[in-house]
């Protein structure tokens, strides 16, 4: 059976099965829109019912940094949000361990609890999704 | 895997991240303003030359000649055209944009 969703025929038993998704955080939260965006995504993925993890890498690391404060910049802080994300059953955050290093920061300065990886094991978690989506 | 970077080894270090987080028997495809990480004694050669062996290096050809580096590749590096992109995007189970 299919049934219809726009034009596009989604196969019942594909459209069941529930798919590895890595949204991959590679930005600094507030220089561009993509953090932000991002995490958008994630809260509208999680309607979805999917296996869904965030990965931090590079400068991605800064968006999880506990004590932003942008009233001065006149900007939404929305750091908080990861912390609600357990909320919304998206409970796998994993962090780039050299990324982290990199820019002086540890777990310590981080708002929620995260999986601190090597560079093999993110390799390997990322190279198992179904589905991997880039901010 | 396949990777896709997008930009200039001089403007970000996008490339470095995903040389370090692509494991043995993935592919890495070069387009846009990456391809210029495919050329010789470029600031990421050594990084590129390192990886070849382990990891499938693509450069994709009318970015490569849009900027006139053809002559400058480096060895190992493969040129495929936009078919041959649609082919990797195909032949690999998942996709990681370096953006």
């Amino acid at each position: 059976m299919t049934e219809s969703t726009g034009g596009i025929e989604v196969e019942e038993e594909t459209a069941g099965r529930v798919k590895k998704f890595m949204f991959v955080n590679r930005k600094a939260p507030y220089g561009t829109i993509y953090a932000l965006e991002g995490l958008e995504v994630v809260l509208i993925s999680a309607a979805f019912d999917q296996d869904v993890s965030l990965a931090f890498v590079d400068d991605g690391v800064y968006e999880l940094v506990k004590g932003q404060a942008t009233k001065g910049i006149d900007v939404k802080n929305f750091s908080p949000t990861y912390r609600a994300l357990e909320g919304y059953d998206i409970e796998k955050l994993y962090v780039d361990a050299e990324s982290l290093k990199a820019r002086g920061l540890t777990e310590e300065n981080l708002i929620v609890p995260v999986e601190v990886l090597s560079n093999e094991e993110m390799a390997d978690l990322m190279a198992g999704q179904d589905v991997v989506i880039s901010f | 895997m396949l990777h896709i970077v997008n930009k200039s080894p001089y403007q970000t270090r996008n490339l470095e991240s995903c040389l370090r987080l692509a494991k043995a028997g993935s592919a890495i495809l070069l387009i846009e303003d990456g391809v210029y990480a495919a050329t010789r004694d470029n600031i990421a050669a050594a990084g590129i030359k390192a990886a070849i062996g382990s990891v499938s290096v693509y450069a994709l050809s009318p970015d490569v000649e849009a900027r006139g580096v053809n002559n400058l590749l480096l060895d190992g590096v493969k040129l495929v055209d936009y078919g041959g992109f649609v082919d990797l995007v195909a032949e690999h189970a998942n996709t990681q944009s370096w953006l």
